[in-house]
């Protein structure tokens, strides 16, 4: 049985455990909107672009030459994992979700026999894959999205992955990342940037529009891929920053939750301890009156 | 009123513009061209310059772009830009912050891709200098 002091030093820890948590709730929501409406900013973009290619990859799909980054090296030996990550915990079930399916991607690659590559963005999936996978991890980025997510990040992460492509690194490229469905629902999402899947849609629809190039559309597919595969990462680490936020704000909203339900339990406790202690003092009282 | 086409400006951070247009001037990498109402078909890459609106005979906006890409249908542009820089906030200052910062990246650069990059980061850097000197 906890003496009175022993409660009332856990009912104040507790309270002040709930502050914190309802205080990073807070930030979470906040941050929350401001990752979203960052990501919904930077859809036309990603619309537009993907609109472009489809234009662009219907003619040239279909005829030989086209380059690499959306035919394929015609192999499927090595693969690249791209693993997006936060730099923090304290989000529920976010980092460990998209380690967990990235495990999972990796174990099957590796029982196929093929190689395989990791990258990995965000600290928390460097420090958990690294444990297990430390021969693999080809390169890490962590200091990325400290405040909001910009594209000059996910530029260099593009090209660094691009320069790996044209060196003959790997051959197939996915990046694992969390999509962001809303607040409480974060889906874990594989998606194969090299060689670029085409929009079908885009493909089909568009097709009988036809455009002058300039240069050329060889030339202008040259650039557009690598720089789609720019948009494509910087979407990803957009959703992904969006997903952890909303991790968090969940996360901490039933921390503060429960925080709130011991708080009742460890009060009641104590108020029932203390009327025991009345109680037992008043007998103690009464029968030494009575024994006189 | 004359006939308008629908300009959109996109950075990969947001939708910049988005408006009927009477015209617009487009850097493209073949040469400056002007896109009005009605224009044939065409997807160019851009090279750094501005891209001007036009109201009417006079000059609305101006974005000073460091590349990116244009696609023209009859009655929309679309302007995909990797960066974009209003007139205003478009100073000598600016431009030689870039400068320097295009420079570093330069030095700092290991593999060819990221040479590559640099380097069109340090062209693009320059054209916005002498932007810059001739509009202050």
């Amino acid at each position: 049985m906890p003496s009175l002091k022993d409660l009332r030093v856990r009912i104040s820890s507790v309270q002040s455990t709930k502050k914190i948590t309802s205080a990073m709730k807070m930030v979470a929501a906040s941050k929350l909107r401001r990752a979203q409406d960052a990501a919904e900013a930077a859809r036309p973009y990603a619309e537009r672009m993907e609109r472009m290619l489809g234009n662009l990859a219907g003619g040239s799909a279909a005829r030989s030459g086209a380059p690499a980054m959306l035919a394929g090296t015609g192999k499927d030996d090595a693969h690249l994992v791209v693993v997006l990550t936060a730099n923090r915990g304290l989000c529920g079930g976010f980092n460990s979700n998209i380690i967990r399916a990235s495990r999972v991607l990796i174990r099957e690659l590796l029982a196929k026999g093929k190689t395989v590559k990791i990258l990995c963005v965000g600290r928390k999936g460097l420090e958990s894959l690294r444990r297990d996978y430390k021969d693999l991890i080809v390169n890490s980025f962590t200091d990325f999205g400290r405040k909001v997510v910009v594209f000059r990040e996910a530029n260099t992460v593009a090209s660094m992955v691009t320069e790996m492509f044209t060196g003959g690194q790997f051959d197939v490229a996915t990046m694992v990342y969390a999509r962001f469905k809303s607040a409480m629902t974060q889906v874990v999402t594989r998606q194969q940037i090299i060689p670029f899947p085409v929009p079908a849609a885009a493909a089909s629809s568009d097709a009988t529009t036809v455009y002058d190039y300039e240069p050329s559309d060889q030339e202008i597919l040259g650039e557009l891929l690598p720089r789609n595969l720019a948009i494509q990462t910087f979407r990803a680490m957009l959703e992904n920053a969006a997903s952890e936020q909303g991790a968090k704000m969940t996360a901490m909203d039933s921390a503060t939750r429960n925080a709130g339900d011991m708080i009742n339990a460890l009060t009641m406790k104590y108020n029932r301890s203390r009327q025991a202690m009345i109680t037992k003092e008043l007998i103690e009282i009464i029968s030494g009156a009575e024994a006189i | 009123m004359a006939d308008t086409l629908k300009l959109e400006l996109v950075s990969p951070e947001r939708l910049l513009l988005s408006e009927q247009v009477e015209m617009v001037l487009v850097p493209g990498a073949e040469g400056v061209f002007g896109v009005l109402p009605r224009h044939a078909p065409t997807l160019s890459t851009l090279r750094p310059g501005f891209v001007d609106v036009y109201a009417g005979n006079a000059v609305k906006e101006r974005f000073f772009v460091t590349g990116g890409f244009a696609e023209v249908t009859p009655s929309t542009c679309t302007v995909l830009v990797d960066e974009a820089i209003p007139q205003a906030s478009l100073t000598v200052a600016f431009a030689a912050e870039r400068v320097a910062r295009a420079k570093s990246q330069l030095e700092q650069a290991t593999g060819g891709e990221e040479r590559k990059r640099a380097d069109a980061a340090l062209a693009a850097a320059h054209v916005m200098t002498e932007a810059a000197a001739g509009l202050h």
